[in-house]
């Protein structure tokens, strides 16, 4: 074990009350840091993911009693992976009392981690990408992912998990437990994928913090038009993950990210409505945001390697440039979706792409395109497409078809706040 | 001739048995696989874990794509199998029909292509 460090405290029992106080507020301040990291390696060294949370709670219980008498470790991150490390092999010798296969666990774990007592840097940030990439494992069910993943990556309690999903706490609680068994029982490895699987394995990363993101910026159900927590975590995760595994596509989702979050504050109106793009008061973007954004898409576009999120994430900044919605450079948006459309099928993205075509060629260009889209019976159940249609529409004085594509809309969307801009624009129409 | 014998049940069902009733069909079941294994019809046979640890994977257009298994502990999932050899259909019914798990679930038996066939593959 780490020796304390002399300097930060005199002789041992002498600490002032005000010491006691500092010390206390740098471990906590540790545990923000460092509580995920540490974690993710005793995952590696302990195999299980129940073992490992034992052993993160009995080091920092550790650093609670000792650091105040001994003083703070130079290196605190390392000082805890070797308390933890050695209560877990207490407590596995004590069980291997009662279960002979545990002694050769604990034993197994000692002579690991012998030689290099202290994990390096470069060890501890791959643990974490481990836990990441297990966590996002495809043979986990969305949820459990999503779950499995704001629990132990980001440290979300197991209730806050369950609000921001409108689930019950036992519901998610079960789901977390079900998803590490079955990370032990099938064996699925604790380990980054090689360069052959990346490609597909992180897309699952990404498509789990969009997943998070999109549920705090547009919630699929309740009364709010976003849940800035979740959004702040995936951002969160999204800037860990491009400082693990500075991947073009991975850039390109924080990129996406940040420009739509810039947005946040201009979306909902002060009686919590939704305001379009078009109407949004744009002094109340976020600047630095969008600078931070724009900068990542133009390093994921020199890349050459860029996917889906690069490509959503430009034409994200192509907005975020435009002084004003009638200042948008809609051809480029429009090339943007064209390339979109080449390397994601998707309805939506054509659906988005008819929008941003129904801007440069006008409306007519864009209705025939949607109009396309619902015919091959794709989209039908999607509000956004009617409320897309509706517009065009309206905006074309074909106020009769307007009304009908509003209601169609409305008795598709669940999300209140769209419900009542829906309302809004039916009111708006001129009676007939 | 070969037979995959396949045992379906549903987990729910087996989570209910109480400790005792548990414990003798484990042992009606290692007894038979015994009994089977001494007559010189088992050529292999497993337990599976639960379903809830299975995954599906598919390639298409060279794409791998992974999912977690679908799992209803209300559906009858694979539990586990037998390979026997059997003279006919029949001496495998009757040899698949004294599997214990019969009484509590379902065995589809299913008779074992020597080859793949040139020409299609069911004919």
């Amino acid at each position: 074990m780490n020796g304390p460090s002399a300097a930060q405290v005199g002789p041992a029992g002498s600490m002032s009350e005000q010491g006691a106080e500092r010390v206390r507020a740098i471990v906590e301040a540790t545990y923000r840091a460092e509580s995920r990291r540490v974690l993710a390696t005793f995952i590696r060294l302990l195999g299980d993911f129940d073992l490992a949370e034992e052993a993160l709670h009995d080091a920092f219980a550790a650093a609670v009693d000792q650091w105040p008498r001994h003083g703070v470790p130079n290196s605190p991150r390392a000082w805890l992976v070797s308390a933890g490390r050695f209560k877990a092999i207490d407590a596995i010798r004590r069980r291997a009392r009662f279960d002979a296969s545990l002694s050769e666990i604990a034993h197994q774990i000692e002579t690991a981690s012998e030689g290099g007592a202290e994990p390096d840097d470069k060890a501890v940030q791959d643990d974490h990408l481990r836990l990441i990439f297990t966590c996002c494992h495809p043979a986990l069910s969305p949820e459990a992912q999503v779950a499995l993943t704001l629990r132990e990556v980001c440290g979300l309690t197991t209730e806050a998990i369950a609000r921001a999903f409108l689930a019950s706490p036992s519901t998610l609680a079960q789901r977390i437990v079900r998803a590490k068994a079955k990370i032990r029982d099938a064996g699925i490895p604790y380990a980054v994928p090689g360069a052959a699987d990346l490609p597909e394995r992180l897309e699952s990363v990404l498509r789990v913090i969009y997943l998070v993101f999109n549920e705090g910026y547009s919630p699929s159900s309740g009364q709010a038009v976003t849940r800035h927590d979740l959004s702040a975590e995936a951002i969160r995760l999204g800037t860990l993950l491009i400082e693990l595994l500075p991947e073009p596509e991975a850039v390109g989702l924080l990129a996406l990210m940040l420009l739509n979050e810039s947005r946040r504050l201009a979306r909902t109106s002060a009686s919590g409505d939704l305001v379009l793009l078009d109407e949004q008061d744009r002094s109340l973007w976020n600047r630095k945001q969008i600078a931070k954004g724009i900068s990542l898409v133009e390093r994921a576009l020199a890349s050459r390697r860029f996917g889906p999120y690069t490509l959503q994430a430009a034409i994200s900044a192509v907005h975020a440039e435009a002084a004003s919605g009638a200042a948008t450079d809609w051809p480029q948006i429009a090339g943007l979706y064209d390339v979109l459309a080449r390397v994601m099928r998707s309805p939506v993205v054509e659906l988005n792409r008819a929008v941003a075509i129904a801007m440069r060629d006008g409306p007519e260009a864009g209705l025939a395109l949607i109009d396309a889209i619902l015919a091959r019976g794709e989209l039908t159940d999607y509000s956004f497409a009617h409320a897309a249609r509706a517009d065009l529409c309206r905006r074309l004085g074909r106020h009769a078809q307007a009304r009908l594509a509003y209601q169609q809309a409305l008795t598709l969307t669940r999300q209140e706040p769209e419900r009542r801009f829906l309302k809004r624009r039916l009111g708006e129409l001129p009676v007939q | 001739m070969k037979y995959l014998c396949l045992a379906y049940e549903q987990e729910e069902t087996l989570n209910a048995l109480t400790p005792s009733e548990w414990e003798s069909l484990r042992a009606e079941t290692l007894s038979y696989v015994e009994t089977l294994r001494e007559s010189g019809r088992l050529v292999a046979t497993e337990a599976l874990q639960s379903a809830r640890s299975a995954s599906k994977l598919q390639v298409r257009n060279g794409k791998l794509s992974v999912t977690d298994g679908p799992f209803a502990e209300t559906k009858e999932q694979l539990g586990g199998f037998f390979l026997i050899e059997a003279k006919d259909f029949n001496e495998a019914i009757q040899v698949a029909s004294k599997w214990p798990s019969a009484r509590l679930g379902t065995i589809e038996v299913r008779p074992i292509e020597p080859a793949l066939r040139p020409e299609r593959r069911y004919g």
